[in-house]
């Protein structure tokens, strides 16, 4: 008995070991420390001092710095329900299409729609800068062949404009990964359920709303949790085009971008690693409070169907 | 097998390179922003540093503009960064030399080659230590294209009506934008425009150092009207201006799309180097006739020595002939637009470089407005200023409130000393 106990004991600890490891000193260890450092505050001269929550009083009462955060926040959620209304509804869209039998072409589709994923943030933000620059784009010209050319503005350039062009553009550059989950999601559903339902009698649509769909809730789930937990990060595409003052006016402030100026300073705003920290904490609670909303109130409620 | 010495050899200077993070004595690493400089530094500066001092080698290892500040402190956080550092003037060096992370330069013989004007932006708020050697300023101003200017018998402009009189025309001609600048990137609206034309405005370092002495406010009369003026620029801006970046305005004026830049001095080298030869340059037009005239003649970079730098003893020998004579001829002369701070008397070679130089003598010099101590508390001047700046120019936010939001902003957090 004590011999197979440790000779499966071992052999674990061996396996599990080089994960725990890397997990625990990349991942586990920063976040404990980051989390930690959020207590801590810093004077002029370098010193680190513990403050407990002085920093979240800071960040939350402060009228200045209060306004910042929940401009940022605001921002954030309009940049995920831009997200989650076009993104993600036009993923599903797509994946229907491709999933559907006898497309012609649909793996060249398939692979055109998932190419701008693969291209690095810098790239993406820079082409759709000139395409909609108003002094060298193409976006005004294109506009004026259907006659619609008033309706042209520098729209990255305009306080009411410029988070949603921006959150349009980031939705140009992901939607194929939303895409491709639910693609293999809808191509796992076996035929004969859907030739069944057809020999029911039951339209395209029909098999689409009541059977396909359903199918898949607990795909369109995890693309629901993905899509929170990637823009709730979001920082590299705002930080590309609009600089980390994130202007006009701080209208594209995200909390990735507040958290960079605070962390790393920015000009002659000076960093602060522990107010960064601080951020950075909150940052981590509002993913974790979306994500535990998500696990209790949504997935349980979720019906899997293994074939 | 064995691995042949030959190769075992850059493996273990490699290995030895990364696990100290410093270099063995007789070289000198040298933290920048100056990434366009690159090949300034290794072909022409730092061999003419070496002939005087063939013992030493030098290398210029330089960040990003943007990235610069934050890369430097996780660097000299984890102890790898360079022996040399150059220092952003004021409140940014300033910080690293109150946690420690500078040397201070006092007892520097060389400190004596540049006028106190030079050295504040590297000192102590009490002037008492200095912590960097002054390297070269950036004058403000701005540039015109001389072939539009001919065609529409335009003169640079002298005073604000005289400006609009000549931005006008240009207009009415309906061939060129007047004006080119954007707002996209937000700092041109600060650091080339307000703290620039502003100074005509309040009086350049006299409305600078009253403000710090608490004895005026950004709500003053003539601090809000350097904000109209500025409102006063939207017609003359391309159509869509608010996306406009800052390279989309050099290509503007370097195209000859447009016959008015407001700029620094440092785009003389781009210009140049992209071709553009016809143009002049013109200082910020003053209120009336007869006003003296206030350029921004802004103190940007210095360099200091790592305080955990081994080989302190070189680093200050190069530091000693930052501070030559040797050294500002080159800089200004091969780094076009950055212009020394030394005592030196320098001919300027670029013609453009030498009106600018010149102001000087006609000119009274001052800093970026909110360069020494404003920036410091939260919310940041600097931040806030780029923000209100470029809403003015939007036309969103008016003079009056813009100078609202940061007079309250500073009396926020900041207490004149003596009050």
């Amino acid at each position: 008995m004590a011999l197979t106990r440790s000779r499966s004991f071992w052999p674990t600890v061996v396996f599990l070991a080089p994960a725990v490891l890397i997990y625990t000193v990349f991942s586990a260890g920063p976040l404990l420390d980051t989390l930690r450092l959020g207590l801590f505050s810093t004077d002029g001269t370098g010193q680190v001092d513990f403050a407990g929550l002085a920093n979240y009083r800071l960040i939350l009462l402060d009228p200045d710095w209060s306004a910042a955060f929940w401009n940022a926040m605001a921002n954030n959620l309009e940049f995920f329900l831009i997200h989650m209304l076009v993104q993600n509804p036009i993923a599903l869209l797509l994946a229907a299409l491709l999933s559907l039998q006898g497309v012609r072409g649909s793996g060249t589709y398939r692979t055109l729609i998932f190419l701008p994923t693969l291209l690095s943030v810098v790239i993406i933000g820079f082409a759709w800068q000139l395409i909609l620059s108003p002094l060298w784009g193409v976006s005004e010209r294109l506009l004026g062949w259907v006659g619609l050319e008033h309706w042209f503005a520098p729209w990255l350039g305009l306080e009411e404009s410029a988070l949603v062009t921006l959150s349009l553009v980031s939705v140009w550059q992901f939607v194929g990964i939303p895409m491709m989950l639910i693609y293999a999601a809808l191509i796992a559903i076996p035929d004969d359920i859907i030739e069944a339902a057809r020999v029911e009698g039951a339209s395209g649509m029909r098999i689409f709303w009541a059977i396909r769909l359903p199918l898949i809730w607990p795909t369109l789930g995890l693309v629901t949790i993905l899509t929170f937990v990637g823009n709730f990060n979001a920082f590299d595409l705002i930080y590309a085009v609009k600089g980390a003052v994130a202007g006009p006016n701080f209208s594209t402030d995200v909390l990735g971008t507040l958290f960079y100026r605070t962390f790393f300073g920015y000009q002659s705003q000076v960093g602060s690693a522990t107010m960064g920290a601080a951020v950075a904490t909150l940052m981590f609670l509002v993913i974790l409070a979306g994500v535990a909303v998500y696990t209790v109130v949504v997935q349980r409620r979720l019906i899997r169907h293994t074939f | 097998m064995t691995v042949p010495d030959q190769m075992r050899k850059p493996v273990f200077a490699l290995v030895a390179l990364a696990a100290a993070g410093v270099v063995q004595a007789g070289t000198l690493t040298i933290e920048s922003w100056r990434t366009d400089d690159k090949a300034l530094w290794e072909t022409v500066l730092i061999p003419a540093f070496t002939k005087a001092h063939p013992d030493i080698t030098v290398k210029f290892n330089p960040t990003s503009p943007a990235e610069y500040n934050s890369a430097l402190n996780a660097r000299l956080t984890a102890g790898t960064a360079g022996d040399l550092i150059t220092c952003r003037p004021f409140d940014v060096s300033l910080d690293l030399y109150s946690r420690g992370r500078l040397q201070k330069l006092n007892h520097h013989a060389g400190l004596a080659n540049f006028p106190d004007s030079a050295k504040v932006a590297w000192q102590t708020d009490n002037g008492r230590d200095t912590y960097c050697m002054p390297m070269a300023s950036v004058i403000h101003g701005f540039f015109y294209n001389k072939k539009i200017f001919a065609d529409l018998a335009l003169q640079p402009p002298k005073t604000e009506a005289e400006f609009f009189g000549v931005l006008d025309k240009i207009k009415a001609a309906g061939k060129h934008t007047p004006l080119a600048l954007g707002t996209a990137d937000q700092w041109e609206t600060n650091q080339i425009v307000f703290t620039s034309v502003g100074a005509n405005h309040w009086k350049g370092e006299e409305g600078r150092k009253a403000l710090i002495a608490g004895k005026k406010k950004f709500t003053d009369p003539d601090m809000v009207s350097a904000w109209e003026y500025m409102a006063r620029w939207a017609p003359y801006l391309s159509r869509g201006y608010q996306a406009q970046t800052y390279g989309d305005s050099q290509v503007l004026f370097a195209s000859g799309r447009a016959a008015i830049y407001p700029t620094g001095s440092w785009d003389i080298s781009y210009f140049q180097q992209n071709g553009m030869k016809d143009f002049g340059a013109f200082p910020p037009p003053v209120r009336k006739a007869g006003d003296t005239c206030h350029i921004s003649d802004h103190t940007d970079i210095g360099m200091g020595i790592n305080s955990k730098s081994k080989n302190t003893a070189d680093a200050e020998k190069f530091l000693t002939w930052l501070a030559s004579r040797e050294f500002a001829d080159l800089y200004a002369n091969k780094v076009t637009g950055f212009f020394p701070l030394s005592k030196h008397a320098i001919e300027l070679k670029d013609p453009v470089a030498r009106e600018m130089l010149g102001w000087r003598q006609t000119c009274k010099s001052t800093i970026r407005l909110n360069a020494q101590i404003m920036s410091r508390g939260t919310p940041s001047m600097e931040n806030e200023l780029w923000t209100v700046n470029s809403q003015v120019v939007n036309g969103k936010l008016a003079p009056k409130a813009a100078a609202a939001r940061i007079q309250s902003g500073f009396e926020k957090w900041y207490r004149p000393s003596g009050r």
